[in-house]
């Protein structure tokens, strides 16, 4: 698999670590919300297809990336720097939990 | 007779000839030979014993599908088991053996399992071996007895107890074309490629390219094929956009166009060239690939379909027009489709006499008929085999009338006198690789066969790799593959080569197998039956997947390669389904048993990176045993003439609390955090205040993950307004640091703040004891060290021996204690500066030992008790939760689990039988040696301590800090240690710090 970093260009997956699911949304700082800190800190999205990912780029330049990967077809559609960017949302995201 | 060599013919150098043993015996063949071939020109029709009934066993086909002939090849102490004979290159000195016969090939004695036969069914193992529930034999003991012998008794070869003395290689290759496989296709389409500008790599799993060209005895343009090919082929080696990679197996097909291959680089020679590895393993990326993999025939299934003289049709013709070797003198075939006939003719041309020819379709084409009758064979038209006769070679074959719309059998038997049976099933084109490559493989109803998926990675197939079967189809269709994937399009009027051969019909008829009395084998080196297919399906497993499972068809190591079609045939009738609605197993890499040591190439052995401190030679110099910690190299002790380790970090951490000690802390996690809000940053990160921190001065913190498990501890300072800098724990440098980076990437991307990992810019020494401010006071310059100058937790700057230092006055040992910290350079140069320094003091080096000694006597936690379970409260640190902000893991950490009263906690231990601890040891209320229970905790670090006087450890306890007082017992049932010990207060020694605030 190859994630074409923003700053470095198509590198190897190894060069990578996986961060994590990229549609959590950290409760503010100060937040008691139990609920929020639980969904945020356990749950997961497992999606069969395009899936939200943050990478970073530890053996490069350590910038964490936004990656759109289809979990089918290890497919990337897009990489972004995470900085700066608001997190991505999945339109399945949480709604179905409500 | 038996098969023998030819008097002329096939790609062989005849002029050369190969002495090679096997089985001990001294054979000869040519160079070009196999070793399937040369064993054959010789003579020789049994090769092995198979799996589970130890049948006798010859070669069944002439390339990488074969299930039978699996040999074991010996270089020195080195054993290579279960290679196919048919892939292994003859070179002078070649000692191979055959596998799974005791005492000998010809006498096995476990063939007995053959009348045992109907009682190794499937699942045999699985039904038989369960190990007894109930009663003297239960557990697994007696299981593990039987197992013992069956696994001698089944099985392939035996692996080899000696090192691997080859050296193997990786190598990484890019390139716009990959094309796999160098038969008509795969020849056509490097070509192509390549005179259109793109890199083309080719890669034949063979040592000569032409694949089918080979062996077809077709011409193409008007030459014998196999001179067709080896003229493009040389082409192909001088082209400057081509490599070409002989014996070269592409066996996984990865994502983004990423394919994996085993070059085979030296198994064929008896030298290996200075330098050459014995394999390489490429990683080839590529834009394109074109799949020319071909097909692989398939067998019939029918009762002896697996006695030494029965053969694949096309097997037997690429022995004969490759090789020169004649599969057998009188030849019967035993068909359902038009190519067997191609392979009758070849052989009769060779030299053999074609006896019959028995197809199971009612009608023949008169094409074929005139190839049959130009043989002269009989043509037995709607008749099948129905079994074979001999014992470790076939003697003769008998046929009976056969309808193949309905599977019945009719009539009389007959028998037919031959010694060789060719048998063709029609063909299966060799799809692994696009399987790996995503979607689903497509039936075809009219060639009985699996075509290629949609392409789901950037891949183009060509010839009868498409199902297209003839060499004219190939050529074309190499042709345009090898133009669309280098970007171009085929034109109407290319010219290209035509074959002469004449036109069969790609199509066979449905028969995969003749149902009669006895064994008719579906995966041959798995000894799987038909029979045991239907009994399978009798007992309930109607998915393919578990129908593989329990049967273990297609699991052996040739993976099924010409039985997995069968099978699904025989299980979908048996289902009474389509084969496509039965469907096939996703094919998964390797396509082709893979050496290990090629996977590993260059990384065997130790291949961690050593982390050494700047002081590292000066420690190895003055006698300090080096101990592994993570991936460094820190001293342990530096032992004195004659002492033991406890008596030296007992010697090293007393002398530092009665004058001084000195220690290497260069290991520590160091991280630079610069920047406007680097206190902000830091009162986020960590769970006491940061931000309130005066310049010149440095604070113990604590981090927290998110879920409000304590993570890690350290020390930071802070140097200037926005410049701090953060010590972590050795172990948890590159995690503190990637949990940093998130943070602002991900979490806080307004804050800003640069982090820079300068672990291995500072070299850092501490100094501890009573004596340490007078040493500091007289080797530092530029700056007093008193109290006022450098209070508990101050920083000062100076020199020590004309080197820019930093000192900060904190404490690990709970003495009064100062960390130095200087470039990384100059290291050494300060260290010794203050060893010559402390000199009249006493100072002494002390190395990890003493370090964790003087640490339990304090009570300070590290790893072993930041455990990734535990909470600040439970390690007596809720002193240092901020109130007064939120920080990372705050929200969780008072969950109610977290907070019970009842959960591990940081207890001190005394030993009250006067013996050592040892780390991992239970605490118990009740001491029972014979059946340890009712384990209350652990013990995390264990010392003896010089300060007390006694053995004493840290514990986590299960609500330890109620326990304080009381008495337990050491619970260490794996090293026999068990005795009473009393529960304390983890602060051991000077509770109050009274010794580190001076």
């Amino acid at each position: 698999m190859l994630i074409t970093c923003p700053y470095c260009g198509p590198r190897d997956v190894s060069e990578f670590t996986y961060q994590g699911d990229g549609n959590r949304e950290r409760p503010a700082p100060a937040s008691q919300n139990l609920d929020a800190w639980n969904e945020y800190v356990y749950d997961r999205l497992n999606p069969a297809g395009d899936h939200n990912e943050v990478w970073q780029h530890s053996g490069g330049c350590r910038s964490h990336l936004k990656v759109v990967r289809n979990t089918l077809t290890h497919e990337i559609s897009s990489v972004v720097f995470a900085r700066g960017h608001v997190p991505h949302r999945s339109p399945t995201k949480r709604g179905s939990k409500a | 007779m038996s098969p023998r060599r030819a008097t002329s013919g096939g790609r062989i150098d005849r002029l050369r000839t190969i002495r090679f043993t096997f089985d001990g015996k001294a054979f000869t063949g040519h160079a070009g030979d196999t070793l399937a071939s040369a064993l054959l020109a010789n003579g020789v029709t049994l090769f092995g014993r198979s799996f589970k009934y130890h049948r006798p066993r010859g070669v069944l086909t002439a390339g990488i599908d074969e299930p039978n002939a699996l040999v074991t090849v010996l270089r020195g102490d080195a054993r290579e088991p279960n290679v196919p004979a048919t892939t292994v290159e003859i070179y002078d000195g070649l000692v191979a053996e055959s596998q799974n016969r005791f005492p000998s090939l010809k006498w096995d004695v476990s063939a007995v399992n053959q009348l045992a036969g109907k009682l190794i069914s499937a699942g045999f193992y699985y039904k038989t071996f369960m190990g007894p529930a109930i009663g003297p034999l239960k557990g697994t003991r007696f299981w593990m007895l039987c197992e013992h012998f069956i696994r001698r008794a089944a099985g392939l070869g035996r692996a080899g107890r000696a090192a691997d003395p080859s050296r193997y290689e990786r190598m990484n290759a890019f390139c716009d074309v990959l094309v796999v496989g160098s038969g008509p296709a795969g020849l056509m389409a490097a070509a192509t490629a390549a005179d259109k500008g793109a890199r083309v790599i080719v890669a034949e799993l063979d040592a000569r390219l032409g694949g089918s060209a080979n062996w077809s005895g077709e011409a193409i343009d008007g030459m014998p094929a196999a001179e067709w090919a080896a003229g493009l082929a040389e082409g192909l080696k001088s082209h400057p956009n081509i490599r070409v990679l002989p014996r070269t197996t592409v066996w996984g097909f990865y994502d983004g166009n990423t394919l994996a291959a085993l070059e085979r680089v030296t198994d064929h020679k008896e030298h290996p060239g200075k330098g050459e590895p014995r394999h390489r393993h490429w990683v080839i990326r590529t834009k394109k690939v074109v799949l020319a993999t071909g097909a692989m025939e398939r067998p019939l299934i029918f009762p002896g379909n697996d006695r030494p003289g029965v053969m694949l049709a096309n097997a037997a013709r690429r022995y004969a027009n490759e090789f020169g070797v004649l599969a057998g003198s009188k030849v019967a075939l035993f068909t359902n489709n038009d190519s067997a006939y191609h392979a009758a003719v070849a052989l009769q041309k060779a030299g053999t006499s074609i006896a019959a020819i028995i197809d199971v379709r009612p009608n023949v084409s008169d094409a074929m008929r005139n190839l049959a009758s130009d043989t002269g064979a009989q043509i037995h038209t709607g008749h099948a085999v129905v079994a074979t006769e001999g014992s470790t070679a076939l003697t003769g074959i008998k046929i009976q009338r056969f309808d193949s719309t309905n599977g019945v059998l009719s009539g009389e038997s007959r028998t037919i006198q031959a010694d060789c049976l060719l048998m063709s099933g029609g063909w299966s084109p060799t799809i692994h690789l696009a399987s790996q490559a995503g979607a689903k493989a497509r039936w075809d109803n009219e060639l009985q066969a699996f075509l290629p998926p949609e392409p789901t990675q950037s891949w183009i197939g060509a010839g009868a790799f498409n199902g297209s079967f003839s060499t004219t189809e190939a050529i074309a269709e190499g042709h345009v593959a090898g133009l669309a994937a280098a970007g171009g399009k085929a034109a109407a009027n290319d010219d290209l080569p035509v074959a002469d051969a004449v036109a069969g019909d790609p199509a066979p008829a449905a028969v995969f197998e003749i149902r009669a009395d006895g064994k008719g084998f579906v995966d041959f080196q798995h000894d799987v039956t038909a029979e045991d297919v239907r009994l399978a399906h009798r007992e309930g497993f109607v998915s393919v997947e578990h129908l593989k499972r329990y049967t273990t068809l297609g699991m052996a190591t040739d993976q099924g390669k010409i039985s997995n079609i069968p099978g699904l045939a025989i299980m979908a009738a048996a289902l009474g389904k389509p084969i496509p609605e039965v469907g096939t197993t996703r094919f998964r890499p390797p396509f082709a048993p893979v050496s290990v040591g090629s996977l590993a190439a260059e990384r065997y052995g130790d291949i961690r990176p050593e982390r050494l401190t700047p002081m590292h030679d000066w420690h190895v110099e003055h006698g300090a045993t080096m101990y592994a910690a993570g991936l460094w190299h820190r001293p342990m002790i530096y032992g004195h003439a004659g002492e033991t380790i406890e008596q030296a970090y007992v010697r090293e951490a007393r002398t530092t609390r009665e004058t001084a000690g000195i220690v290497d802390v260069s290991t520590l996690g160091k991280i630079a955090v610069q920047g406007p809000d680097a206190a902000e940053f830091l009162d986020r990160v960590y769970t006491n205040m940061f931000s309130t921190l005066a310049v010149g001065k440095a604070r113990y913190g604590l981090m927290l993950r998110e879920d409000g498990i304590a993570m890690d501890d350290g020390t930071t300072w802070r140097l200037g307004k926005n410049d701090f800098l953060m010590t972590t724990t050795t172990a948890n440098a590159g995690k503190v640091m990637q949990h940093l980076e998130y943070f602002l990437d991900m979490i806080w991307p307004d804050l800003k703040v640069t982090l820079t990992s300068v672990t291995d810019q500072w070299a850092g020494a501490a100094i501890g004891g009573p004596q340490a401010r007078a040493i500091l006071a007289s080797c530092v310059k530029g700056t007093p060290v008193d109290n006022t100058a450098l209070p508990f937790m101050g920083i000062v700057h100076g020199k020590i021996a004309d080197v820019p230092v930093m000192v900060c006055r904190l404490s690990f040992s709970g003495e009064m204690a100062f960390e130095v910290y200087c470039g990384a350079d100059y290291g050494t140069h300060v260290w010794q500066a203050l060893i010559d320094a402390g000199k009249p003091f006493g100072l002494v080096p002390y190395g990890l030992e003493a370090l964790g000694t003087m640490r339990i006597e304090k009570g300070h936690v590290t790893g072993a008790e930041i455990d990734g379970r535990t909470t600040a409260r439970d390690l007596h640190l809720d002193w240092m939760l901020s109130t007064r902000k939120p920080f990372i893991g705050s929200a969780m950490m008072d969950r109610n689990g977290l907070a019970s009263p009842d959960r591990l906690q940081l207890v001190g231990l005394l030993s009250l039988d006067n013996r050592p601890f040892n780390g991992g040891a239970h605490i118990e209320e009740e001491l029972d040696e014979q059946n340890p229970h009712g384990s209350i905790g652990h013990i995390t670090a264990a010392c003896y301590s010089p300060a007390l006087g006694r053995y004493i450890a840290l514990a986590l306890v299960n609500g330890g800090k109620a326990r304080h007082g009381s008495r337990a017992f050491v619970s260490d049932p794996l090293r026999k240690r068990f005795g009473p010990v009393q529960i304390v207060s983890h602060h051991f020694y000077d509770p109050e710090g009274s010794r580190m605030h001076g």
